[in-house]
């Protein structure tokens, strides 16, 4: 499906959601509240069948967080983005890894350097630091004394 | 301290002294063995970034490094001579190399090659996670410049430490005995 179809055709299906182009992909901005039904959605759909997530991340804005999921179809070869945005006092979302199970990996890597918290996930805990690690090291303000050299 | 390269016109250290039907080899022990340590240094195979694509590429056929006695590159560090830290040092592998090191038998020498391995490179402000050069970990002989240094570094840097080995003086007596005058 090229990308001006996939936009008329989730245009249609998710009328209150924001669609935009961006360089490559369709961008798709929904309510964080509604990530799970929008990504059965899209995975159930059998004209859209975004069966891959390939990419799961987080960017902090120092304002708020954005979470970020690329979709893929194997069967269409089509591709969608998912942005939402989360509250920076309370970072909280559903786990996809029940629909997606490499987001398994990809939440705990988030959680890990960006401190957001999947509800609803396995086994959310550090993956790449140490178990005893203070503070999340990619958002804007971490401050490490120790180890970083401030420019 | 300058660096003497020894012209290939003096291959093996001492004189021949020469008598009917031959000749006398007069040398000292110490620089045969110093001679031969020179020649033969084993690497181990370390590379944690892109330096180790650029020491690949100098082990590989247009550079190859064999021509100077390097070609064992050895998969344990019970067995290797040298360690060319080709690559970023971060925290966690920090534990990893300095065992590596304790590993290996003496007498063992450490090249650190380019800017992450000597001083942290581009990674020296604003991470958490990047050593600022690993000679906070283990002691270095040789230090490369570059970001990746090109496979004619690397060999300046090898047959700079083949220099360090025939001059016969250890790390720490370079340090302190050879140390040029400050004025």
């Amino acid at each position: 499906m090229s990308n001006e179809e996939l936009i008329s055709k989730l245009q249609e299906l998710l009328p209150e959601a924001t669609l935009q182009q961006g360089n490559d992909f369709v961008e798709l901005t929904i309510d964080s509240q509604q990530l799970l039904p929008v990504l059965n959605l899209l995975k159930s759909s059998s004209d859209l069948s975004f069966n891959f997530l390939f990419c799961e991340t987080c960017v902090d804005w120092k304002t708020h967080f954005t979470m970020v999921y690329h979709l893929d179809s194997t069967h269409y070869r089509h591709n969608v983005v998912i942005k939402t945005n989360l509250n920076r006092e309370l970072p909280e979302i559903e786990t996809a890894c029940h629909l997606y199970r490499t987001a398994e990996l990809h939440e705990r890597e988030i959680f890990d350097l960006f401190g957001i918290k999947f509800l609803n996930h396995p086994h959310l805990r550090r993956i790449l630091l140490t178990d005893e690690w203070v503070g999340y090291p990619l958002r804007k303000d971490y401050e490490d004394p120790i180890n970083m050299i401030k420019l | 301290m300058d660096v003497t390269i020894t012209p290939p016109s003096e291959p093996f250290p001492g004189t021949v002294h020469p008598t009917d039907g031959g000749g006398i080899l007069l040398s000292t022990l110490d620089d045969v063995i110093n001679w031969a340590r020179s020649n033969s240094l084993w690497p181990l195979v370390f590379g944690t970034s892109c330096c180790a694509i650029e020491m690949m590429s100098t082990a590989a056929a247009k550079y190859d490094f064999s021509r100077f006695g390097f070609e064992v590159a050895r998969a344990t560090p019970r067995q290797a001579d040298v360690i060319i830290i080709a690559g970023t040092i971060v925290n966690k592998m920090a534990p990893v190399l300095k065992r590596l090191f304790d590993q290996m038998p003496d007498p063992k020498y450490v090249i650190a090659m380019g800017a992450c391995a000597t001083s942290g490179g581009p990674f020296f402000y604003n991470t958490y996670s990047v050593v600022k050069g690993a000679d906070h970990v283990i002691p270095v002989d040789v230090y490369v410049a570059g970001c990746p240094p090109r496979p004619e570094a690397l060999l300046h840097a090898l047959i700079t430490l083949q220099e360090k080995i025939k001059s016969g003086y250890t790390r720490d007596q370079i340090r302190t005995e050879m140390k040029p005058d400050v004025k």
